[in-house]
């Protein structure tokens, strides 16, 4: 939404000025991340993830554009070509280890992006629909990471695929029959690295596509803010552009320094060295772990050890780690709290600090961890709080708790009191 | 006006009952619909698995230098297939069991050929995550709680019938479709 407030694009330019006319691009981009997008003043760092994924979807758009100029999507030449990159192709060492670590980089700064709704409640009314775009995002994500993952042909590449694609073996009549289509075969092979191929070239335009949808809606209520207070008045906010995107600019900077580190001095960190033995089929891996952004899902995968009912364990698992990314679908009905922020939601608060993040923690830690005691029965105890924190502990706070007052204003909670509002907009 | 009502309606039926446009409208989605399955089928098919991936499906095996106790792998449909020379004590093991306590009841002559049943052939995939169980392979010691098999993946014994006995896995390890082309060849598929 434009405030009344919000600046008018005036083009000066005579070209800019029959640009406007034809096609107004130009007004469109400076409305949405421009001078026009008015932002409320008070929005702190975890504001600046956002903006940070975007960066990262570009990049993971640049880099890997360029990947594919030199990998082949075929079973005998795709590891090697993947070693090709990075010994003999002119700075494919770079490219790859961007691209690889900037996957990481990506969910490390969408987590972030989604604790910070979690936390400030961003998924409420009026901004439901944003929420719900972010979760496709995200699953979009982890559908993309997956089958980029599978790309090099290594043996966690192989063998991630066989037990990833073996969790549709699990849907009743219909999995292995699936799964068989999924794969184009009986176990991963050429079809299956092709497709792969083919999707994970595709899915990232898609993610754009859908970004710009959680951009558009984003911009008819306006950004959220770190008290909740919605914005009254033009002292409330300020034009995003110079002034979030100088902030933007400062924590693109710091990112950038975090993931330089990253990429040049221990860009196989958070990789597994099994992935630099070509894939084979006949060998499966001691330990097979998918990569770190998926390990809480994995937990929750293994945590269902034994039949439930007449539902089978393997299919118990298989919906509980779907379920743990569609209960946030139901977010904003299942928090009735009238109050939006966190920071004036003492109980709330308390069961996000000290339930929510332990809890995610933990399934963490025991999805990188060997099934075995104890980290079994600590995913089991884990993945029964993730889904009481969302089931039960959410709508039940929102009803008992008893809120902080609030401010009146943002201007208020920015500078103490809303008369002052004129000296705040002069400094 | 009363021209377009001439046209689109029977004669001196204005506005009521079937006209020849909700023929036509019904006929051109119904075309549409029918075009748009037709497009679809081959888009959706194309992934399944391919005539020469299907074509793979039958493998001949030699299992002569197999001794009791000993197990080998072979490669089926590109996925591993454990062939098995039970020991008469595995298969009493595999016979004592009470069937009807299994997650996946079976005794051990419904999974093995007649005049056979030392030869316990089976997929060597994990029907949990598809993962490949270790076994008596190359000498190897690790057969799980139940001398059978053990998948290292997330934790699944199997015994000395291949049946699921404690573990995530859902079914005993799928026994294929095979026979005995003669006492020491075995046909796959």
């Amino acid at each position: 939404m434009s405030f009344p407030w919000a600046n008018e694009y005036k083009p000066s330019h005579p070209l800019m000025v029959w640009m406007d006319e034809k096609l107004p691009l130009p007004r469109l981009v400076y409305n949405a991340v421009g001078g026009g997008y008015e932002v409320p003043r008070n929005l702190n760092y975890f504001w600046n993830f956002g903006f940070l994924a975007g960066l990262c979807l570009v990049m993971q758009i640049v880099t890997g554009i360029v990947l594919a100029m030199h990998y082949g999507g075929d079973t005998r030449v795709a590891f090697n070509s993947t070693e090709h990159i990075m010994r003999d192709v002119n700075w494919g060492w770079l490219m790859r280890y961007a691209h690889a670590n900037g996957a990481s980089a990506f969910f490390v700064v969408i987590y972030l992006h989604i604790f910070r709704g979690f936390f400030y409640s961003s998924y409420k009314a009026p901004r439901e629909m944003i929420w719900l775009i972010g979760v496709v995002i995200f699953l979009l994500m982890m559908a993309t990471a997956f089958m980029g993952y599978v790309l090099p042909w290594g043996q966690m590449s192989y063998w991630g695929a066989q037990v990833i694609t073996g969790l549709f073996s699990a849907i009743p009549l219909v999995g292995d029959a699936f799964r068989e289509w999924l794969l184009g075969g009986f176990a991963p092979d050429n079809a299956t690295l092709n497709r792969f191929f083919s999707l994970h070239f595709l899915l990232p335009f898609v993610i754009l596509g859908v970004v710009i949808l959680h951009v558009w809606a984003l911009h008819i209520p306006g950004s959220s803010n770190p008290t909740g207070v919605e914005v009254k008045s033009e002292s409330d906010t300020v034009p995003f552009y110079p002034y979030y995107i100088g902030k933007d600019g400062w924590t693109v900077a710091l990112f950038m320094v975090l993931f330089g580190i990253a990429v040049f001095f221990m860009p196989n960190a958070l990789g597994h060295p099994d992935n630099y033995v070509p894939a084979n089929p006949m060998q499966t891996p001691a330990h097979i772990v998918p990569e770190w952004y998926f390990w809480p899902f994995y937990a929750i995968l293994r945590a269902f050890t034994v039949d439930f009912l007449i539902v089978p364990a393997k299919l118990m698992g298989v919906l509980a780690m779907f379920s743990a990314i569609l209960v946030w679908f139901f977010l904003p009905w299942l928090d009735r709290s009238p109050v939006r922020s966190g920071s004036y939601r003492p109980l709330y608060r308390k069961f996000f600090w000290f339930g929510l993040v332990p809890a995610m923690a933990v399934l963490f830690y025991c999805g990188g961890a060997p099934a075995e005691e104890p980290f079994v029965m600590l995913s089991q105890l884990a993945s029964l709080y993730y889904f009481a924190h969302f089931l039960i502990i959410v709508p039940i706070v929102s009803s008992i708790e008893r809120p902080d007052p609030l401010p009146f204003s943002i201007t208020e909670a920015v500078l103490g009191a809303d008369d002052k509002a004129s000296l705040g907009g002069q400094g | 006006m009363a021209q377009e009502a001439s046209i689109d309606t029977p004669a001196g039926q204005d506005g009521e009952g079937v006209r020849r446009r909700d023929f036509i409208n019904i006929a051109a989605v119904s075309a549409a619909g029918i075009g748009a399955v037709a497009v679809v089928y081959p888009l959706i098919s194309q992934m399944a698995p391919s005539a020469d991936v299907l074509a793979e499906s039958s493998t001949e095996v030699d299992i002569s230098a197999v001794q009791p106790g000993q197990a080998i792998k072979s490669i089926f449909r590109k996925q591993p297939v454990f062939i098995r020379n039970l020991t008469t004590v595995e298969i009493e093991e595999a016979n004592k069991v009470d069937v009807s306590g299994l997650r996946d009841p079976q005794t051990l002559k419904e999974r093995t050929k007649e005049g056979h049943e030392n030869w316990l052939i089976t997929m060597g995939v994990c029907t949990h995550l598809g993962c490949i169980p270790l076994g008596p392979f190359d000498g190897g010691t690790v057969v799980g709680e139940f001398g059978g098999y053990f998948c290292p993946c997330h934790g699944s014994h199997y015994d000395t019938a291949a049946r699921i006995r404690k573990g995530p896995a859902p079914k005993n390890l799928h026994v294929p479709e095979y026979e005995f082309t003669s006492d020491t060849v075995v046909t796959i598929g």
